[in-house]
């Protein structure tokens, strides 16, 4: 067996407000190989985004790691010095985010904001720079790259401005892509367009993705295993056909019977859509057990 | 609502001149104006005189406690009627738009564009000196940050479901407006008065200073320090007292203000110079 | 960029003759006021007779409307009127000064820009600390510090006591005349400008496209250098273009306290001994100088950010 690219180990993190820490993730583990797409599916407030953010070293205070390791290629993130962290951020890790509205420079040309990327990991200069960014941009197939490298956010649509990110998130050619819900704010159609495009793109190079979404259907389109988060818990890990056929935490049974499908309907045409009956509430008392809610209707699933 | 330790320290500051000023009568040893002795000028502080005397003997303590008075007077009735024309122009601007609105906004930006210390000067010119003047010189020249902000409340009221609701069951105008926008604006409302009362309290102060407001021998903080600065050398302790009573007063309106206005929305920024 | 500088521009010329125009009504429209303040003494009511011969003599007998029309197509000619005291053009009176209150207005634009950008810059940076908390202490107390007795103070200890300065008046431009009316000048612009800057770069730095720049391996210079400053100037601008403006107006009265040679000290004395033409024309040019500062500020603000020329 290969040894793994990313390699979680009993990942705990809370927020540190004074002496208390209240937990958020509890015990999570679990590991990407080379090359794999890998996706955590949760609701809101799982936890999902903050495990990638620990991933990046990018958790601000009050938020902090309290036991487990991260172990990327051998070393171990969370011990790793700032600067070597920050060599590896971007250049081996890279990340895409939820909103391409707001997580671009306005007062930048996106050609500038890929370019930086060669300037930091490749010790390019501007003009060389600025070349590879039309690269990239016709890469993520933007038309036109050599005109669009000079537009400004505002004048490109989501969709083209998630393309961005994406350029700049695969400019250095990474071993692992984070991509933290980079559908979820926009259209349908575009959706999918921008779905195909990571995934086409990973597996061409053979760059592994960790794909954080709540929507079980697009993890499905893109990943090869899915690890299921609740209330800071990884509750499940399987293959993702194996998921789809057989789940096996009431959770997950009943995240998929909220997924609306073809043919699921009853005889007045209609589909019912079962809701999770599920409130986070106080973080305080979580322990590991508990993460089995008594909340799931476990009667209701399809 | 929760106020921070801001908020009641300027309330505390506030509190305070309030009452030096309503209870100088009372507190003051001497007469503000007429206990004049010139046998006792220029005297340091000292056990009768706490903040000692100035060049005609009369009390600084005496006088400071009666100068809040004067300050007071214009930062609340100047920020009244700067209240009242803001409110009135942003707020009916705002709900009628059109030629009206425009109008509004145009004599908005024309009175922005005037600093509004140079058009309370050109107000004095032509007033001549004087608290009636002054009032009129701070009340008219100032409104343009308040109607602002009533305008732009206004716009965004307008179209909420309720003030909709009122318009289909038939309010007049003048009921929408005085009913269902005019209370949901007067936070911001509030904190651009209290933050306008601390500068109306600064501009007396210096049109006062450069012998324009509030004429000797009324005890204004800034005309006594008019005279303070001809003594600065001799008697340095009459410049001491009233320019801290008005700093005090307006860091007090302005602390005031600035909880005010983060306990109301702790997004909503200060845009005021 | 050159179409919107010229819109931008031309989107002035109202403001300025509205302006002119409050100005001109509220010097005329008051009954006898030109007349009556011109003869006035003070003591005893001036000669009916007199008064009726100088409103002839000045054309202040005719319709307001005429009255106005004269008066643009004179301040379209650079013609401001004559002074009624030195009967010297107010044109000449004013640019005679006008440098002195430039230059006092830079210097403590200067002043309050080196002190405040680096003081906003920290506290942001570290929330909380004791320079926040100091910076935000002194900013709120800048704003609410009387600047004349805040002078008044600073002159009584550098000049009176310490001997290190000179007191008032211009010295002929000597830098050391200039020091203690630029701080004394500078330092509500000061207090603004620490605020502004920290809750800029504050916000600046909680945006995601910060994240972004951190996501990409970027050191905290560079990400401070590459996206905090610029997003960050944005506001400051418009803070600085703001209070340059409004210096002028308080400089007023800073200038009649160091005695400074400026347009601030020619329109109190002129309002003092009510020299009517000349309080109009300084009051028009502060106006001008206010709307051409903020005109350049929109223009400066167009080219950092690429989202104003679009509309």
């Amino acid at each position: 067996m290969t040894q793994p690219l990313l390699d979680i180990r009993n990942l705990h993190l809370g927020l540190r407000l004074g002496r208390d820490l209240h937990p958020l993730l509890n015990d999570i583990s679990f590991q990407i190989m080379p090359g794999e797409a890998y996706g955590l599916v949760g609701e809101s407030g799982s936890g999902k985004s903050i495990t990638s953010l620990a991933v990046m070293g990018l958790l601000r205070k009050p938020l902090s790691v309290s036991g487990g390791e991260i172990i990327f290629k051998d070393r171990n993130l969370l011990t790793l010095p700032k600067r070597e962290m920050r060599r590896l951020r971007g250049k081996n890790v890279a990340m895409i985010f939820q909103e391409p509205m707001t997580a671009l420079n306005p007062l930048s040309t996106v050609g500038r904001q890929i370019a930086e990327m060669f300037i930091l990991h490749q010790g390019k200069n501007w003009r060389e720079a600025r070349r590879l960014a039309v690269d990239s941009l016709a890469r993520v197939r933007v038309p036109n790259p050599e005109r669009r490298v000079n537009d400004y956010p505002h004048q490109m649509s989501g969709g083209l401005r998630q393309r961005v990110m994406i350029a700049i998130a695969l400019a250095c050619d990474p071993d692992l892509l984070i991509a933290d819900e980079p559908t979820t704010a926009l259209d349908v159609t575009v959706q999918a367009e921008v779905l195909k495009l990571i995934k086409d793109l990973c597996a061409e190079r053979q760059t592994a993705v960790l794909f954080i979404s709540h929507d079980l259907g697009v993890i499905a389109a893109v990943c090869q295993r899915v690890g299921v988060m609740y209330a800071g818990c990884l509750v499940e890990e399987n293959s993702t056909d194996r998921l789809f056929s057989d789940p096996q935490h009431p959770y997950t049974r009943g995240l998929l019977g909220a997924l609306p499908r073809l043919g699921g309907r009853l005889e007045n045409g209609r589909q019912r859509l079962v809701d999770i009956d599920s409130i986070i509430t106080d973080r305080s008392i979580l322990t590991k057990t508990r993460c089995i809610a008594p909340r799931i209707k476990e009667g209701s699933t399809p | 609502m929760r106020f921070g330790f801001n908020f009641w320290l300027g309330a505390t500051l506030t509190a305070l001149v309030i009452f030096a000023g309503i209870l100088a009568p009372w507190i003051a040893p001497f007469d503000p104006v007429f206990n004049a002795d010139l046998m006792n000028s220029e005297l340091p502080p000292d056990a009768t005189f706490w903040f000692g005397t100035d060049a005609q003997g009369r009390d600084v303590l005496t006088r400071t406690l009666y100068g809040a008075q004067i300050s007071l007077t214009v930062g609340i009735v100047s920020q009244l009627i700067n209240s009242l024309i803001g409110v009135t122009l942003g707020m009916t601007g705002g709900y009628w738009g059109g030629w009206w609105d425009d109008l509004v906004s145009g004599l908005t930006n024309v009175m922005l564009a005037i600093p509004s210390l140079i058009f309370a000067l050109a107000v004095l010119a032509v007033l001549g000196p004087g608290l009636p003047s002054l009032l009129i010189a701070l009340g008219l020249t100032n409104w343009s940050w308040t109607c602002r902000v009533a305008r732009s409340s206004t716009l965004s009221l307008k179209s909420q479901g309720y003030v909709q609701a009122a318009k289909i069951l038939g309010y007049g105008d003048m009921r929408i407006m005085f009913t269902q926008i005019l209370p949901n604006m007067m936070g911001p409302i509030l904190v651009m008065a209290t933050l306008g009362m601390g500068s109306a309290v600064l501009s007396e102060a210096a049109l006062s200073f450069i012998g324009l407001g509030i004429q000797p021998p009324s005890p204004s903080w800034g005309s006594m320090l008019t005279d303070a600065r001809q003594l600065i050398q001799l008697a340095p302790w009459i410049a001491v007292f009233p320019g801290l009573a008005i700093f005090l007063t307006v860091l007090g309106f302005n602390l005031l203000g600035d909880g005010l206005r983060d306990s109301l929305d702790p997004h909503m920024r200060t845009r005021k110079p | 960029m050159f179409i919107f500088t010229i819109r931008r521009v031309l989107q002035t010329i109202p403001t300025v003759i509205v302006a002119a125009l409050i100005i001109f009504v509220i010097f005329s429209v008051v009954p006898g006021t030109f007349a009556t303040s011109l003869l006035a003494d003070g003591k005893r009511a001036a000669d009916p007779q007199l008064i009726a011969r100088l409103n002839e003599e000045l054309g202040l007998n005719k319709p307001l409307v005429e009255r106005f029309a004269t008066y643009i197509t004179n301040l379209a000619h650079f013609n401001l009127g004559t002074s009624f005291r030195t009967r010297q053009p107010v044109i000449n009176l004013i640019t005679d000064r006008i440098w002195a209150s430039f230059i006092l207005a830079s210097a403590a634009m200067m002043f309050a820009l080196i002190v405040a950008l680096p003081l906003g810059f920290i506290a942001a940076l570290r929330p909380g600390s004791i320079v926040d908390t100091a910076t935000m202490i002194g900013a709120v107390s800048g704003l609410s510090v009387p600047e004349f007795w805040l002078g008044l103070v600073l002159m009584y200890i550098f000049a009176l006591q310490l001997n290190w300065l000179p007191s008032f008046g211009y010295g002929d431009g000597s830098f050391q005349n200039l020091i203690l009316p630029a701080i004394t000048l500078g330092v509500a612009p000061m207090a603004l400008l620490a605020r502004t800057t920290r809750a800029g770069v504050l916000d600046v730095l909680h945006s995601d496209f910060i994240r972004t720049a951190h996501a990409k391996g970027m050191s905290d210079v560079k990400v401070m250098r590459w996206h905090v400053a610029r997003n960050a100037l944005v506001l400051i601008i418009t803070t600085v273009g703001l209070q340059f403006g409004s210096l002028v107006g308080q400089a007023v009265i800073i200038e009649k306290l160091f005695a400074w040679p400026g347009i601030g000290s020619l329109l109190v004395d002129s309002v003092a001994i009510r020299d009517i033409p000349v309080v109009q024309g300084t009051i028009l040019v502060i106006v001008l100088w206010f709307l051409a500062i903020n005109t350049a500020v929109d223009l400066i603000y167009a080219a950092i950010d690429p989202r104003i020329k679009q509309g």
